[in-house]
Parts: structure tokens; sequence; C-alpha cells
């Protein structure tokens, strides 16, 4: 991969130093081997906790379609 | 229920065959792409909606995610020889076609590239070594690769359609039972009494279990395909409770890849409408390619995957505790220990014997041998 590309694969985010630092304490003889790598972690771990949880959203005739399916296949009474 | 990896179940279905499709070109695919097809349409496979693109597949290989940064670790490829289509270019439209299954797809080429084998294959199995089943089909593989989105257009009935559910089916199926959170039970072989403590010993924890047999090509003296659904469904009728399991099969080809096989094993189930995924002890591996619990420990990296693992070493029945225990549960000595071995239980079914009752369920067995055939010949 060129040096260009890899460049843009990553940006800069700026956090406080004296946090910085205790994190480069708690991470250490941990499987994190960087700064970045741990906040990455965290920051994804975050991120994907917000997101809903989903209902499925069905229009009648579907409904209809995969309930008669299920019922023909025997797993719905 | 979780939502489906990368937030949307994908539905590449086309309602209506285009009206130009008979002037497309036209390229013959081999079965195991035509299955990448329908789990790419009917959503097993979402996020994708088509074959990857260079920069998917490169962030896939170096960072286990898509560009997006959706977890993603087995790239779903599309190889072809420069020959094998001529004048195509990107931004064209191809019509896909396998003859054994009956699919038929439009793919909208958004990128014509090469690749490195050597990368691929040291990347997804950590290996070049041609013992590995997984280099020798990369080594296989043709010179360039076809990205871009597809169409799925239509697919001949086959074998075990009654057993097939598409994810849209089992996200409906589990809302419908009142199922919230379901473990997901992978498998290749008929049921030992180790797999149904692992099953039930995870169902204790949530509502249902969704188990899902890998149907498809198989290695000579594996169980054959109607084997492994008869054996579960013997199982299942004495032993488990209807309201709380479900079975329903998966057409994918092994990978063998180990723990990034692990992962994309869950990300399918998670499509699939389960919130966990059962990993057991060397999941994907073949021979000594991976250490036994790699498929475990891969799972660290991902804490956005949105689906839970939930690790099980070996089991084993303890003459002296007289029940199935693991290395966690048990304090004697391994002298006390008989391992559930899937190939002595083969050798005995080969030749005729039903397995002693601690290793195998009476009834699972005699379903077994009441196949003439019941391996892969």
């Amino acid at each position: 991969m060129s040096a260009e590309k890899e460049d843009k694969k990553f940006t800069t985010i700026s956090i406080p130093t004296p946090l910085a630092e205790k994190i480069k304490k708690r991470i250490k003889g941990t499987g994190f081997t960087s700064l970045s790598s741990y906040v990455t972690y965290v920051l994804r771990e975050v991120i994907s906790g917000i997101e809903e949880e989903s209902e499925e959203v069905f229009s009648k005739e579907d409904e209809e379609k995969v309930k008669e399916r299920l019922r023909a296949l025997g797993y719905l009474d | 229920m979780p939502k489906p990896h990368g937030g949307k179940l994908i539905n590449r279905d086309l309602k209506q065959e285009p009206s130009d499709l008979s002037a497309l070109p036209k390229f013959k695919i081999n079965t195991n792409i035509s299955e990448d097809i329908l789990n790419i349409s009917n959503g097993i496979f979402s996020p994708l909606e088509g074959f990857l693109c260079n920069n998917d597949l490169e962030n896939v290989l170096t960072e286990k995610r898509l560009a997006n940064d959706t977890p993603w670790t087995i790239p779903i490829l599309l190889d072809f020889n420069k020959q094998d289509i001529k004048e195509i270019q990107e931004g064209d439209s191809i019509l896909l076609i396998n003859e054994e299954n009956g699919v038929k797809a439009v793919l909208d080429i958004a990128e014509i590239y090469s690749y490195n084998k050597k990368t691929l294959a040291q990347s997804i199995y950590g290996t070049q070594d041609t013992n590995h089943p997984g280099v020798v089909n990369i080594n296989n593989m043709k010179q360039l690769l076809l990205g871009g989105k597809i169409s799925a257009l239509e697919s001949k009935p086959r074998n075990f359609d009654e057993y097939n559910l598409s994810p849209k089916e089992t996200r409906f199926l589990f809302k419908e039972k009142g199922w919230k959170e379901v473990v997901a039970f992978q498998t290749r072989n008929p049921p030992h009494i180790g797999h149904e403590y692992v099953q039930k010993t995870a169902l204790t924890f949530v509502d249902g279990i969704f188990i899902n047999p890998i149907i498809g090509k198989k290695k000579i003296g594996d169980f054959k395909d109607e084997v492994i659904l008869a054996s579960y469904k013997s199982l299942m009728n004495h032993y488990y409770l209807k309201e709380r399991s479900v079975m329903s099969i998966l057409r994918t080809s092994m990978k063998y890849a180990g723990p990034r096989e692990a992962i994309h094993h869950a990300i399918m189930r998670k499509n699939f409408g389960c919130t966990h995924f059962i990993v057991g002890r060397d999941h994907a591996g073949v021979g000594n390619f991976y250490k036994p619990y790699d498929a475990h420990d891969i799972f660290s990296e991902f804490p956005d995957l949105g689906i839970i693992p939930i690790f099980f070493r070996s089991f084993s029945r303890c003459t002296k505790c007289n029940s199935v225990v693991n290395d966690k549960i048990c304090p004697h000595d391994q002298k006390y220990h008989i391992n559930f071995s899937g190939k002595k239980i083969r050798e005995l079914l080969r030749n005729g014997k039903i397995p002693p009752e601690d290793m195998m369920r009476k009834e699972v067995s005699e379903t077994i041998l009441k196949f003439d055939k019941p391996f892969v010949e």
C-alpha cells in the first residue's frame, strides 16, 4: 500500500495530555500496542453501543408471505 | 433483536427481469460463487451488496474491516480471466450464470483489478502453505477480480429448500416466537452428546437456539448433508423443546480460515437475527494451522461486532463425576475423561455399530444407520 493511501486511512485527533498519559500507563502490558489502538477500540465500542436495536418493518403483504411459508414448512403453528 | 450487520438487511433480488438481459455478455460462474450471490442477495452477507472492490479488499486484508470500518474478515470475490469475457470495462453489466443451481444474476462492474495471491493467502489464512485447502483454492483462482453490485434474478429449487430460511424469515420467526435473545450454533456433523451439552448450556441463558448446519461441498468420508439434517431432526424431536429450538441450513463453503472465519460465521448469524454465537475449540480450523483458541481470541479485536460470542472449551465425559464436564468444572484427572471423538463415532457407524449411548443418543445413531451410505464417497 502506498504511503499516500495509508495516510488517508487515518486522521489525527487531540486529547488532553494528562488523559493520554493515563491511557499510556493503563495499556502497559495489555494487548494494546499504542494510544491510538486503545482510543480506536474504545470509540468503536461506544459508537456500536449507541446504535439502536432494530424493529423489522414488514409490509402487510410481505408479512403474510413470510408467515405462510413458515407455516407451510412447519416452523410456525 | 440486533440490527443487521452494517445497519440494514440487504435485498438484492430483482423482482422484474431487465428487458435488455439477452444483450448482456454471459459469464459462467462456479457453484461456490453462485452461493455467494444468493447470500448477498438475501442479506446473509449484509452489508455487502456485491463482490468486493479493491479498497474494501485491501482494508479487509489489513484491518479485518471494510473501507467504512465495518468488521469484515473474509473477502467475497469474483475472479476471472481476461479471455473469459471479451471487451468488458468498468461501468458495463454482465450476466452471471451457474448451470448447477440455475443462479442468474446481473453484475454491474464497478472495478476490474489485479491482486496478489500470496498476500491474499497470507492475510486470510496466515500461511502460504499449499497443505492448507484455502491456499490451494486461492492458487487456483483466476488472474483478475471484478468488483461491483449484483442483482439476483433466479435460481432453481434444490434439495433441503424446506430447511432454508432467509434472514428476513428467521428474524420474523424469532419475533413471532417471542425470542429476544437467540444463540446460534454452527455445525458440519451429526450431533453427539458433547454438542448437545454445549447447545443446552448456552440455551439455558437465552430464549432460543438457532441450529444452523452448513450445507454444501464436502470431503470424502464426511457425513452427507441429508444425514446431518435427519440426525438433528431426530435429536430435536426427542430431546429439545419445540418452542425453544429452530433448525435451518446455511449454504456456503467452508474456508477453513480459523479465527477470521469465526468472525465471518458470527456476522452471518447476526444477520439471521441472533444475539449470541457459540465458538468452540479450533472453530473453522484445519490441520494444525491455528492454535485451539485462536478463534476465541480474535473476538477481542471487535468491540463493535454486534453479536456476543459464547466460548466453549472441549466437553468430555468424566467417569468419576458420571456426567459431561469440561476443564473448568471437573477436578478429576484426565484418565477419568472420555473425549467425544468424532473419528471414533464415525468408525463405529461405518461398521454398522451403534456408538455407546453416553457418546451419541440412540435415536441419532439409529437415524444415521438407516441410511445405506451415510458418508460422502
